[in-house]
């Protein structure tokens, strides 16, 4: 269980993912030895489950981001396994999310721009298992996107 | 796009699962030595296509149990009204991510609370607060998954 210094080490480090372990240590008042341990303890336990490097897709190319919402035929028991499946051997899916609500599942799918959304769209995403209905969300802009928790 | 190789794709694999890995192991993964393999790192770096670190936690273990997307409409469109939403929105530490799309919504929303109770305080209390809030539509995340994305190694590109 993360304790009161851990929190303040997560918070430090969700606002500013991208700080040294030298300010870290510093502003969460600890000394890098114990940040250290802190850390390596964390990632152990899984508390920080992972530090990845963030793509910009934009800079690579991808011009376009789209989120795909759809509700699938649950009457097929199969469905979400078959559609997850299917859908991570689209290249162009980034995110696979799950709900409980109106939409039962989300993907977000780039392309390098429209005439090739089309044919992704067209080729890899109409032929998806088990769907009964999909809406289309296009990415204009992303204001905020940060990790940070109330902690 | 921006001269890439085969080994700068794979280069961007390894990173994008694992921040950390040093370019001596970056170079032994990919059959180039240490000194060349920085020197990748930093180009990638140098052109915006490597966009700073992400730190996943495991927010249920943190306490924050419910992971909400709201899908947003306003109900008044015009340039104020964009900015007086997105400022007011951006500035709720719940709200994790505010994204600006089109169709049926106008904003999507990625909202953290520790349980339902919490979501609904932030709900009735921040969000439908918001000025020139309208439609708001939940669904509360049951799974997560980050893909590589189409960096090669079994997309368009390598076949």
């Amino acid at each position: 269980m993360p304790d009161a210094t851990d929190r303040r080490i997560l918070r430090q480090m969700l606002a500013d993912p991208d700080a040294s372990n030298a300010d870290l240590s510093r502003r969460a008042g600890v000394t890098q030895a114990s940040l250290w341990r802190r850390l390596d303890k964390m990632r152990e336990t899984g508390v920080i489950a992972a530090i990845q490097s963030r793509i910009d897709w934009r800079a690579l190319g991808w011009e376009v981001e789209v989120s795909l919402r759809f509700t699938l035929d649950k009457t097929n028991p199969r469905a979400f396994d078959d559609f997850i499946a299917a859908a991570r051997e689209v290249p162009e899916v980034i995110e696979i999310q799950t709900f409980l609500g109106s939409v039962d599942l989300r993907l977000s799918v780039i392309a390098r721009d429209m005439a090739h959304w089309q044919q992704v769209y067209r080729d890899r995403i109409l032929t998806l298992p088990h769907v009964s209905d999909s809406d289309a969300l296009m990415l204009v802009s992303t204001i905020k996107d940060s990790a940070e928790l109330a902690l | 796009m921006s001269g890439l190789d085969a080994t700068d794709l794979a280069i961007l694999r390894i990173l994008a699962a694992d921040a950390t890995t040093s370019a001596a192991e970056i170079g032994r993964a990919v059959g180039i030595g240490q000194p060349a393999a920085w020197r990748r790192i930093r180009k990638l770096g140098d052109q915006r296509i490597l966009a700073g670190r992400r730190v996943v936690v495991d927010n249920a273990a943190l306490g924050f149990g419910v992971t909400v997307f709201l899908g947003v409409r306003l109900a008044a469109k015009g340039r104020t009204s964009l900015e007086d939403f997105e400022r007011a929105v951006t500035a709720i530490p719940e709200v994790q991510t505010v994204q600006h799309v089109l169709g049926q919504f106008d904003y999507r929303l990625r909202i953290t609370a520790r349980d339902i109770s919490d979501f609904e305080r932030i709900l009735r209390r921040r969000i439908m607060t918001l000025p020139g809030v309208g439609q708001v539509e939940a669904n509360v995340m049951l799974s997560e998954e980050r893909r590589p994305g189409p960096l090669g190694a079994s997309g368009p590109e390598a076949r």
